[in-house]
């Protein structure tokens, strides 16, 4: 249905700009709508950037969205996607005490079971680090807060599209 | 419209040179064929000045008497000429003035390029005197903006915001240069921007869907067009003429649409909208297939969505894709350019006359002329009204003047009874609603066509908001003839005050001061009519005028602007009383 909620990851390639930024997500908030997520990077193309975004919307709402950015002069393309149609993960850091590393044997068979990888070990601390679905990063928070975290970050999503994206023959189309 | 001056060519065929950063900003203004531009100087913006005073031979700057009348007034410029309007101003509040005047052009589609002076770029965000962010400001209301922290980013930037003001859907730029920038020197030279590759202006059109709206055209028994600015916009009026007459089809316009074709043409049905005609509001309900031109379906046009010509198959012409299924649902959706999509349809029409549809829209239309046209034309009532104002105005103008209406009651009695013969002939605020748009507006009508007469359709409120620039055209002699329609009431708000909120009228009430006694203040010629017999000669006295000329009109007080469609009801509810 076209004018339930849900949630859509909206892609933009568009030229690194001071201020589009700002830009964009002033298309977001003149609308009301709250962004989940965004990570902002470079693209498979020199000089472009890709924006990840996540928002839940009808998707009625997100067409229109999508149009409203094209709009802008430094964005070459955008795009939404449904969950099924996109490869996605989000990252995350847990800051441990290291004494729980030795004292708590159940911390390593948490981290060996969720995949987790320890980036650093030093006296005081040790950083964990693990990618994947939400779900799976949210069963790793829950597991390890009962030993206490003393840092956690988690990264807004990133993901790739099944289908193709032909930012290239866009450039080229524009062109000429 | 491209103008092409001999300093253009001249400068264009210049080797390069070292200057500052502000002589570049004007070199780039003569480059783009700028011979008028309107601001207000101050503190970071003064370099830029102090080369205007050595290029005043080839630049006008209007110095107006608020920012925000400078904008209004590129506006004006811009409306009339189709050329792009040009508004500078310093740093902080120099710059936040400009926002209502751009906030205004983006919703109108107003090409507008504005040049703000910002403080030295070790300054930026230490909250320095006159410091403000004003590309963060104006970005949600500006179609482009950039802030300049080097002299050599001038050209460049300066050429992409004349291209981005004017191709495609205009709108306003703004462009924001450090007050270091502006004194560093750089070797100058400009080249016009033709394209950015991130940037489509102007979609393709698609013959498959052009054949697509020909067939449905061909088979309506009962098509309507409306068209809105985008014929204009996209100096398209010949080829809308010839598909209106081919076709056969009734045509409505929008606020911002009136004049592309005479209002006198057989086929010119009237105004859609809040305020429109009776004829075409009730029959979009009643049509087959609407074609929509160059126009967006605004909430005062359509009434309640889910009740908007549901019955319809919709045709959109628009040059923007966002457009686009936005508002309205289409079936067929043409992009593109008006003037070219329009050419490319033009063949592909069958010749074809509508007699018993029109008839409908001659039927109803009498209805109207009984209810409240002949009550607002022909008054037999004692109080002036402002239709019979807008009557002497017509037979005086022939058609020919450009009506430059302000916000609230007068503009919609000036939007339904200005008659035109000319495009560009109705200047007005119609997306945003802009009170205090019409006096700034006509002085840069005016200027830009002083060969056309300019008159400026005001109501005693919205004049009030920029009566200040009762002193640029004082200082500037622009032959601006102004017309007050004095109510000593926010008449609109009043109406519906009256209408919705059981007369309580808070607030709109006016205690108004003598307008004569202040625009004799600035020597500008000025009368007051209050009675009937005194208006046609009033009216005949104001444009056989050569120069400025300031006439009030007491005009009842109480009185209502119909047709109406009440807010939230369907376009075919409209009420008549």
């Amino acid at each position: 249905m076209e004018t339930e909620l849900k949630q859509f990851t909206v892609s933009v390639y568009a030229e690194n700009n001071v201020g589009l930024l700002n830009r964009i997500s002033a298309i977001f908030q003149k609308r009301h709508i709250n962004i989940e997520s965004m990570n902002i990077s470079v693209s498979e193309i020199e000089g472009v950037s890709r924006f990840i975004i996540l928002v839940n919307m009808t998707e009625v709402n997100v067409k229109k969205i999508i149009g409203q950015i094209e709009k802008q002069i430094e964005v070459i393309k955008a795009f939404y996607h449904t969950d099924e149609e996109t490869i996605y993960l989000e990252s995350c850091m847990f800051k441990i005490k290291s004494d729980l590393l030795f004292e708590e044997r159940q911390i390593q068979n948490i981290i060996k079971e969720s995949d987790a990888r320890i980036v650093t070990v030093n006296r005081e601390f040790f950083v964990l680090e693990k990618s994947g679905r939400r779900h799976e990063i949210e069963l790793l928070h829950r597991e390890l807060s009962a030993f206490g975290i003393m840092q956690f970050v988690r990264s807004g999503r990133i993901s790739i599209t099944k289908d193709e994206m032909k930012i290239t023959e866009i450039l080229t189309e524009f062109k000429n | 419209m491209d103008v092409q001056t001999k300093s253009k060519q001249s400068y264009l065929n210049q080797p390069v040179e070292k200057i500052s950063g502000a002589e570049a900003v004007i070199r780039c203004l003569i480059a783009e064929s700028v011979d008028t531009i309107y601001g207000y100087p101050g503190g970071a913006i003064m370099p830029i000045y102090d080369e205007l005073f050595k290029y005043q031979d080839q630049i006008h700057h209007v110095l107006t008497r608020h920012e925000q009348g400078a904008t209004h007034a590129a506006q004006g410029f811009a409306r009339i000429s189709g050329r792009v309007g040009v508004a500078i101003a310093t740093s902080g509040p120099g710059a936040t003035n400009l926002i209502t005047g751009i906030a205004d052009a983006q919703i109108d589609s107003t090409p507008m390029v504005c040049i703000t002076g910002q403080v030295p770029s070790h300054l930026l965000g230490s909250d320095a005197f006159q410091e403000t962010d004003i590309v963060g400001i104006s970005t949600p209301v500006t179609k482009w903006n950039h802030q300049i922290t080097n002299a050599a980013e001038i050209p460049e930037v300066l050429a992409k915001a004349f291209y981005i003001a004017k191709s495609g859907r205009p709108g306003p730029v703004l462009i924001d240069i450090t007050k270091d920038a502006q004194f560093e020197s750089f070797d100058f030279i400009y080249n016009k921007c033709k394209g950015i590759r991130s940037y489509n202006p102007t979609p393709k059109v698609s013959k498959e869907q052009l054949i697509s709206a020909a067939e449905l055209i061909n088979n309506a028994k009962k098509p309507l067009i409306v068209w809105g600015q985008g014929v204009i916009l996209g100096e398209a009026e010949k080829e809308f003429k010839a598909i209106v007459e081919k076709s056969g089809v009734p045509a409505a316009w929008t606020i911002m649409g009136v004049s592309a074709i005479p209002t006198s043409h057989p086929l010119n049905v009237g105004m859609v909208g809040m305020h429109g005609n009776y004829g075409p509001n009730v029959l979009t309900n009643e049509c087959d297939v609407l074609i929509a031109i160059g126009m967006r379906f605004d909430d005062r046009v359509t009434g309640k969505l889910s009740e908007y010509a549901t019955q319809a198959k919709v045709i959109h012409f628009e040059i923007d894709p966002a457009e686009i299924d936005k508002n309205v649902k289409t079936d067929i959706a043409v992009l593109g350019d008006a003037k070219e999509s329009l050419r490319q349809l033009l063949p592909l029409l069958n010749k074809n006359t509508h007699t018993e549809w029109l008839k409908k829209f001659e039927k109803l239309s009498k209805i109207e002329f009984d209810k409240v046209i002949k009550n607002d034309l022909y008054p037999t009532k004692e109080g002036l009204t402002m239709g019979e104002v807008l009557k002497e105005i017509n037979n005086q103008s022939k058609g020919k003047a450009a009506i430059v209406s302000d916000v609230g009651q007068h503009q919609m009695i000036a939007c339904r009874y200005a008659e035109f013969n000319n495009s560009r002939g109705n200047i007005t605020s119609g997306g945003l609603g802009t009170m205090g748009f019409a006096l700034p507006a006509a002085i840069g009508a005016k200027m830009a066509a002083p060969e056309r007469e300019v008159v400026a359709v005001i109501g005693d409120g919205g004049y009030q908001m920029t009566i200040q620039e009762l002193g640029t055209i004082f200082q500037t002699k622009a032959a601006v003839k102004i017309v007050v329609l004095n109510n000593d009431f926010l008449g609109m708000v009043r109406q519906w005050q009256q209408l919705f909120f059981d007369k309580r009228y808070a607030s709109t009430v006016m205690t108004n001061p003598d307008f004569v006694t202040i625009a004799k203040g600035y020597h500008i010629e000025a009368k007051r009519v209050s009675k009937r017999e005194e208006l046609a000669s009033a009216v005949e006295e104001m444009m056989a005028s050569k120069e400025a000329y300031f006439l009030e009109v007491c005009v009842e007080k109480e009185d209502n602007v119909f047709p109406m469609v009440p807010s939230g009801a369907s376009v075919s509810e409209i009420r008549l009383e």
